[in-house]
């Protein structure tokens, strides 16, 4: 018996994980088996709040009887299943999904990442060295590219794509998960403002005809920053802040308050650096808002640390004191 | 909810080419849309209710191919005309067919009209028209020339034909003139290498295959426009046998007029569906499953099984989807019996519709496939006008199925069942992780029975002759008759129908084995997806027992075949490139794998050093991942024909054959 979130009564089903019986409730995939006793299979485009892309492959697991390798974040268990998370088939495939991912994309601000690599001994310098960035990627036809000589590794590598003040695209660091898209679309925002465009290694997250998101159904809830696993999409001042070289997690403080906007009461995460919002998350675990929020809740913040204000409300205590 | 659409507007041409396909608009509330305020408020299924009804023929009859008129709005709930229900999403591929046909490519304008029309968020459509290779996103010229390098087109010298059109018409890619050509994968056209098909936008588009193409006749129709299509070789100069008393499912082709339904019903058509009707479902079903009839798209499940399990589904509607959309490189049985024999498909259609309990029939056809198109529309309007598809079907109360063609553009993947379902439903042509299998969760979520052509016009032969009978031919386990197409270098290509268990030597001999003074190298079986055959295994019996024990696979049939004159380190160049082409990009191991195979290969045919010093090991590791990690069969099978070339032909490595 494991813990998992039994919601409604459900029956359970025993299957073996590894060596051992275990039981879960009807309905749990895999990975839920395996989060409940402990084991740690690593995910990119899995999303809590989100329903399974089963893009990535790196949470790939392996079942008796089948044929090819599952993806243990959308394979629900079934009765009498036999599991193994950690066979040379499954070591391999995650090594080289990671190996894939990490020569055609920037991985360096994906959490775990470099643990993952490490331990799978992933080495995605093999495959040569990686193009360098090309600004034409929003443009390219499906069903034809440019002939490679293989002197290069292909890569997903170009130039961050700035056009509102409040969030960067850094399409560069993208894997393609999905996440983004599922966030904007039915499953949580209802924009539609991105998708998916073109095909292949050419495929990219797009407005419509790659319009600037101040041209697209963009409504800025930043909903799509909450759930990318990589980074590509950030907070316009955490780039900054990472290009100034002063972005550090380290020192940063979270806060859980609620919005004060209006009277939902969604929950927000601060996360402070030197006294500053640097960014707002909020609860995935939340039962209002899922970890979602809308462009006030998100992006308002900038008025209560503005320098101009402060300066304002600073200069008569200082008086006062005189 | 709201849907937010751009302020671009479309031309008169644009308008006019999607309210042809969708009907005019209908006034909102007395008001049209106001493109000027960017909002419309807009249901996104489209359905009729509230101030956002958008109008959509549900019928689907925008294309000419619709089921019969008369069944009412189509939204859903008749179950009588079989329709599930409708969205305006699913006419999102034809609308965008419209455009292009008309204009030549999708302008900001066109889309966000469509988009208007179909309650479709703009950024959605814009990643489905980009996914497809016949269309275009950027201003192109009208007419476009597709000059297909794939397999057998390059064994047959489609190099020599573009450096010769570089030299007349520019380089591929670049306008020039109102025209311009490009590279183009498998036309479907391999027995008449090299092959290359003209397009032309406008009232109506026009297109022509020129096969086999010279430069000269090439350059006349870039320049000049398409002509008429009919100017191509009567299907039956693509089938060597012609004639020959021991043709089953060739038999017509030839001696009927596709043109005529009449003439279809003088040869035997229609008869099969007469004794299906008096069998009943079950009975059909129960021949077929005697017949042990398997699929001919590739994967050589039991058809009577697959039919089975979708009839005995209860959710209502079931659906048929006839996959056409043949796009395997040197693959071309599927368009010789559409064109040849196209009321047989609409039979044996009809017949899966009747034993699957299907009220609706979606034919799935590749967009390189204008003659095949124009044949199944005729015949489909034919049998509609004359009772054979629409209500009480040959009089028989209580049986209503129709079918509407749904026209691909230029997607191999959407030959992969459920990436087929999202491209009818309007969605990226990206494969559905599985389960649920299409039985219980198909095409808009409801059962759904797939079969290739090639598989349903074996139907009626089970039918008039019986299910036993039809298992006495062939083995054992490998039944029927199969249908072959060979291309490359054999002294007569074309499309061979013989018994399962035939040799391949004895098919090689039939078409006349390869040229004079020239040695036959290999033979790739099954296609891109398939695997090498030495010249040394040709006694192998081509079944899928004695295929799967040989480690290789008949796949769709493909019969490829390699003399000492072709480079075979330039195919398997060609085959990793056409992979990377046609992935669909949703998977990692896909999406990357498939680019650095091609990379490796490109090194090791180059004589380049490898970064870690060992190219072979790392496409090994490659292959792997792609196979046990990939989505779906395209990236599954991305390794195949690429790995029995090096292990069982050895080349690329030193000392081996090439």
């Amino acid at each position: 018996m494991t813990v998992v979130d039994l919601g409604l009564p459900r029956r359970m089903v025993d299957f073996t994980l590894d060596g051992e019986t275990v039981s879960v409730p009807e309905g749990s995939t895999i990975l839920d088996a395996c989060t409940a006793v402990g084991k740690s299979i690593p995910t990119l485009c899995y999303g809590d709040t989100l329903r399974p892309a089963n893009a990535c492959r790196v949470c790939m697991v392996e079942v008796e009887g089948s044929r090819t390798l599952v993806p243990s974040c959308s394979r629900k268990v079934t009765g009498g299943m036999t599991v193994h998370t950690d066979s040379e088939r499954t070591r391999h495939s995650r090594k080289m999904v990671l190996e894939l991912l990490g020569s055609a994309a920037d991985l360096s601000t994906t959490p775990h990442v470099a643990e993952w690599m490490a331990e799978y001994q992933a080495k995605p310098e093999r495959f040569g060295p990686p193009e360098p960035p090309a600004d034409d990627h929003d443009e390219r036809p499906p069903g034809e590219h440019e002939e490679p000589d293989g002197t290069v590794a292909a890569t997903v590598s170009q130039p961050a794509k700035v056009d509102n003040d409040l969030y960067v695209r850094d399409y560069g660091k993208c894997i393609l998960c999905y996440k983004c898209v599922d966030a904007c679309g039915e499953q949580w925002q209802n924009s539609f403002a991105i998708t998916v465009a073109g095909r292949g290694f050419d495929a990219r997250i797009s407005t419509e005809f790659a319009n600037p998101l101040p041209d697209s159904a963009c409504v800025y809830c930043g909903n799509c920053i909450e759930v990318c696993p990589t980074g590509a999409l950030s907070f316009k001042k955490e780039f900054d802040m990472r290009a100034e070289g002063t972005w550090d997690e380290e020192r940063q403080q979270q806060t859980t308050t609620v919005c004060t906007f209006c009277g939902v009461g969604c929950n927000l995460t601060l996360h402070t650096q030197d006294n500053e919002i640097v960014r707002v998350t909020s609860p995935h675990d939340n039962s209002v808002t899922h970890g979602n929020l809308c462009i006030k809740g998100r992006f308002g913040w900038e008025h209560m640390q503005s320098h101009e204000r402060r300066t304002e409300e600073s200069a008569e205590p200082a008086t006062e004191q005189e | 909810m709201d849907l937010h659409y751009l302020d671009a507007t479309p031309t008169e041409a644009e308008r006019a080419a999607v309210d042809g396909l969708l009907g005019p608009p209908e006034p909102v509330n007395g008001v049209g849309p106001d493109p000027a305020n960017g909002h419309v408020h807009a249901h996104k299924d489209g359905q009729a209710h509230g101030n956002g009804h958008v109008p959509v023929p549900g019928n689907g009859s925008g294309d000419g191919n619709g089921p019969v008129s008369g069944n009412g709005s189509g939204h859903g709930d008749d179950p009588g005309n079989g329709h599930g229900v409708r969205h305006g999403r699913d006419m999102l591929l034809p609308a965008l067919h419209a455009v292009h046909d008309r204009v030549g490519w999708i302008s900001q304008g066109a889309l966000n009209h469509l988009c208007e029309r179909l309650s479709v968020p703009p950024a959605d459509a814009y990643g489905v028209a980009s996914f497809y290779a016949l269309f275009a996103v950027r201003p192109r010229p009208p007419k476009v020339v597709h000059v297909c390098t794939d397999l057998a087109c390059k064994a047959r010298g489609s190099a020599e034909l573009c450096s010769r059109l570089e030299q007349s018409l520019g380089q591929a890619g670049t306008a020039l003139d109102g025209m311009m050509w490009q590279h183009s994968p498998c036309l479907g056209a391999c027995e008449r290498a090299p092959a290359v098909l003209a397009f032309e936008a406008g009232e109506p588009a026009r297109t022509q295959l020129l096969a086999p193409a010279d430069a000269g006749a090439v350059a006349e129709v870039a320049r000049c426009g398409p002509t008429d299509t009919e100017e191509e070789s009567p299907v039956s100069e693509s089938i060597p046998q012609s004639g020959s008393p021991e043709l089953r499912l060739l038999r017509r082709i030839g001696r009927v007029d596709p043109d005529s339904l009449d003439d279809y019903r003088a040869h035997g058509g229609y008869a099969a569906l007469r004794n299906a009707l008096r069998m009943g479902p079950a009975e059909v079903i129960e021949q077929v499953t005697d017949a042990k009839l398997m699929g001919r798209g590739g994967a050589a499940f039991p058809t009577g099984r697959k039919w089975e399990s979708t009839a005995s589904q209860p959710v209502r509607p079931h659906y048929l989807v006839c996959n056409a959309d043949e796009s395997e490189p040197g693959t071309f049985k599927d368009r010789v019996l559409m064109e040849g024999d196209p009321f047989s498909v609409i039979e044996s259609m009809t017949i899966a519709g009747f034993a699957n309990g299907c009220a609706k029939g979606y034919l799935y056809i590749r967009g390189e496939y204008p003659r095949a198109t124009r044949r199944l529309a005729n015949a489909i309007t034919q049998a509609r006008e004359r009772g054979f598809l629409g209500r009480s079907i040959m009089g028989h109360e209580g049986f209503d199925f129709d079918i509407e063609i749904r026209r691909g553009a230029g997607a191999y993947i959407c030959g992969e069942e459920t990436a087929l379902f999202n491209s009818i439903e309007g969605y990226r042509g990206e494969p559905r992780s599985k389960p649920p299998l299409p039985v219980e969760e198909g095409l808009f979520g409801k059962p759904t029975v797939v079969n290739n052509v090639e598989t349903l016009v074996n139907v009626p032969l089970i039918l008039t002759e019986g299910g036993a009978a039809f298992a006495g031919i062939g083995t054992e386990r490998s039944t029927g008759t199969r249908l072959f197409c060979l291309s490359g270098t054999v002294a007569r290509p074309g499309l061979y129908e013989v018994a399962l268990g035939t040799t391949l030597r004895e098919l090689l001999e039939l078409a006349g084995g390869v040229g004079d003074g020239r040695e036959l190298r290999a033979v790739l079986l099954g296609g891109a997806a398939g695997g090498f055959v030495r010249p040394d295994e040709l006694d192998l019996p081509l079944t899928m027992e004695d295929a799967q024990e040989a480690s290789t696979t008949l796949g769709s049939g493909v019969v490829l075949v390699f003399d000492d004159t072709v480079n075979l380190p330039a195919m398997l160049l060609r085959i990793a490139s056409f992979f990377r082409d046609e992935s669909c990009g949703q998977c990692v191991p896909c999406r990357v794998g498939t680019v650095r195979q091609e990379e490796a290969l490109h090194r090791m045919v180059d004589g380049k050093e490898a970064t870690d010093g060992d190219d072979l090991g790392l496409l090994r590791e490659v292959g792997q991942v792609m196979r046990d990690s990939s989505i779906c069969g395209l990236g599954q099978t991305a390794w195949n024909a690429v790995e029995s070339a090096i292990d069982r032909l050895g080349t690329l490595s030193k000392g081996g054959s090439a």
